[in-house]
């Protein structure tokens, strides 16, 4: 079986913007652990002659034409946010960096 | 780290050899973006618009929105990994990059991974000197821009202190290749130069593959370097920075020096570099510590299940191929043998960023001699007096019509610098300068003879001199005569002139 460890697991939530109590990295531990132990099963089966797929329809380049489309208005498109100043999307300043 | 507690950079180099890499963001200049049918405010019809004006749900992550790949884009990607010199990836395919940041309202970047669509390159480039240097590109691969934010409420704009930001979504999607080199050994103090030279020839490919505007100013040419050190005769190598927000070709040169000379400091005195982003402070001509490097692991990267593979047949590939422009490095060497010029003076050209001009002018008619004298000498005076560059200031065309004009006598050198001046000024062409000033060459000899008798009249000891064979005694009386002619009337002609009057008398 996979080992998962409760740090990994903190780690992802991290990344994932989660926020865990510890009964829940340590119950996720035990319950991601049994789920990669599944797919490691599907790797005992799978052999050279089975090609890894990203995607379950065996088609390939699908392409647009380089052509202006609809766009939205900026009213329409900050419609939806929570706060904005009519034209953008206002955000908390608490975030670091750019990636 | 303060500039005087660098190490400096000649015993920097003595002790340790630095190793450079370079990531080149390219915005291409596609109608749209990449993964939507959005305007894309990299080409220039849709520069400067009004924020989120040029977003469609795509650009916005909205729930049900799906991407499709921009043709162009994948074709003009391939065009430039074949100019790099990169083979085409018999099948390539997108991945996310996931990470929370506003300025991608996915949550992630549609980037590519393991299978970019170009890799193993090589380009060829050229210092001032005249020395080439071949950089390894490792990989060429298509992603998308994200969005801009602006930073409100604190004193610099920066995010330090900010209350809020506002973010404008038009250059989230824009198309983007990512061209990454291998580590780069050898360049040894030429360090800072090779990175500088490398990106100005990956700007120059893209402007002759007319796939950019490829202006660093505008963000569609971007860089950002890595250095490492490692100590004389020791294998592995040293921990890497990478120096970000590097946007000009002059910062780049002056950024890796800094990073050289100060992680030679800290090794130096038996400390550690961090493995960190760093930021290049133009002012200060610094850089500041950013976030740590994360791993590749952390931004999860998984196949993106909203697009297919791209798979490019051999006889794109091949039309893509066979339509490729010159290489900047082979168009040099032609040019160079074509104009017969020397070493120095081609530099002269090609460091001033004056090819085009100079091409474009012996196009039009001038001799090389001509064009690269005008462009390199009074035009470049008169730019780097007016902080501009050369090319702003007059055209191929107009120089070529200027050289024509000396060509033909109608104007001596010094009256052509009057009216270029007029050109400059947009008092129309040369001719229609020389037409509205008055400042042609007096051809006529009857004016030419009359200020001739006068000045040696003036001056008969002058005349003695001559009529007793000391000829060199007539300069006297050809300077008297261009005042007189106030400049417009050509020396070796007065010459001639003085010494028939001088014999007849």
């Amino acid at each position: 079986m996979s080992d998962i460890t409760a740090e990994q697991v903190a780690h992802l939530a991290n990344l994932a913007r989660i926020a865990l109590t510890d009964d829940e990295v340590t119950s996720l531990t035990k319950e991601l652990g049994q789920i990669m132990h599944a797919v490691e099963q599907v790797s005992e089966v799978a052999t050279p002659d089975v090609p890894a797929t990203s995607h379950p329809i065996p088609m390939q380049n699908v392409f647009r034409d380089d052509v202006v489309g609809a766009t939205l208005t900026p009213a329409e498109a900050v419609a939806g946010a929570p706060e904005h100043d009519g034209a953008r999307f206002k955000v908390s300043a608490i975030l670091g960096e750019e990636q | 780290m303060a500039r005087a507690e660098l190490m400096d950079f000649d015993q920097a180099l003595e002790l340790f050899e630095p190793v450079i890499g370079l990531e080149v963001h390219v915005e291409l200049n596609t109608v749209t973006k990449m993964f939507s049918p959005a305007p894309n405010p990299a080409n220039a019809a849709y520069h400067d618009a009004e924020p989120n004006t040029l977003v469609s749900p795509v650009c916005l992550g909205l729930p049900g929105s799906l991407p499709v790949v921009n043709g162009d884009a994948v074709r003009k990607s391939i065009s430039l990994g074949l100019a790099l010199g990169c083979d085409i990836a018999e099948s390539s395919r997108f991945a996310r990059k996931n990470y929370f940041y506003p300025d991608l309202a996915k949550d992630y970047q549609i980037s590519q991974y393991d299978e970019p669509i170009a890799h193993d390159g090589e380009v060829e480039v050229e210092i001032s000197d005249g020395r080439v240097f071949r950089v390894p590109i490792e990989r060429a691969h298509m992603e998308e821009d994200a969005g801009k934010l602006t930073h409100v409420g604190g004193a610099t704009g920066r995010i330090q202190g900010a209350e809020y930001s506002l973010v404008d979504y038009n250059r989230a999607g824009v198309p983007l290749v990512e061209i990454v080199t291998r580590p780069i050994f050898g360049a040894e103090a030429d360090a800072p130069e090779v990175a500088k030279a490398y990106v100005s020839t990956i700007r120059d490919i893209a402007l002759s593959l007319g796939i950019s505007e490829a202006r660093m100013e505008r963000g569609n040419l971007r860089c950002d370097a890595n250095v490492s050190l490692r100590p004389r005769g020791q294998e592995a190598l040293g921990i890497r920075t990478e120096t970000k927000n590097v946007n000009s070709f002059r910062s780049i040169e002056r950024a890796v020096r800094y990073e050289i000379q100060r992680q030679a400091a800290i090794l130096a005195k038996g400390g550690s570099i961090t493995q960190e982003t760093r930021h290049w402070h133009e002012d200060t001509g610094t850089t500041s510590p950013g976030r740590p490097k994360s791993d590749a692991d952390d931004y999860r990267y998984f196949p993106e299940p909203d697009l297919l593979p791209v798979v490019p047949s051999a006889e794109l590939i091949e039309e893509l191929r066979a339509a490729l422009p010159e290489a900047p490095a082979a168009r040099r060497r032609r040019l160079k043998a074509e104009w017969g010029f020397t070493d120095l003076e081609f530099q002269d050209v090609a460091n001033g960023g004056l090819l085009n001009e100079v091409a474009e002018t012996i196009a039009a008619g001038a001799t090389p001699a001509a064009a690269r004298k005008w462009w390199t000498g009074e035009l470049t005076r008169l730019a780097n007096a007016a902080d501009t560059d050369a090319a702003s200031l007059a055209t191929p065309a107009q120089v070529a019509e200027l050289a024509a004009l000396v060509d033909a006598g109608t104007l001596t050198d010094r009256l052509a610098r009057q009216v270029l001046e007029g050109v400059i000024a947009g008092e129309g062409s040369p001719q229609e300068v020389v037409d509205a000033r008055g400042l042609a060459v007096v051809s006529d000899d009857g004016p030419l003879i009359a200020a001739i008798d006068e000045a040696l009249a003036a001056q008969p000891d002058v005349l003695a001199k001559i009529r007793d064979g000391k000829v060199q005694a007539a300069g006297a009386i050809i300077g008297a005569v261009m005042k007189a002619m106030r400049g417009q009337a050509d020396a070796a002609r007065v010459r001639e002139l003085i010494l028939e009057r001088a014999a007849a008398e």
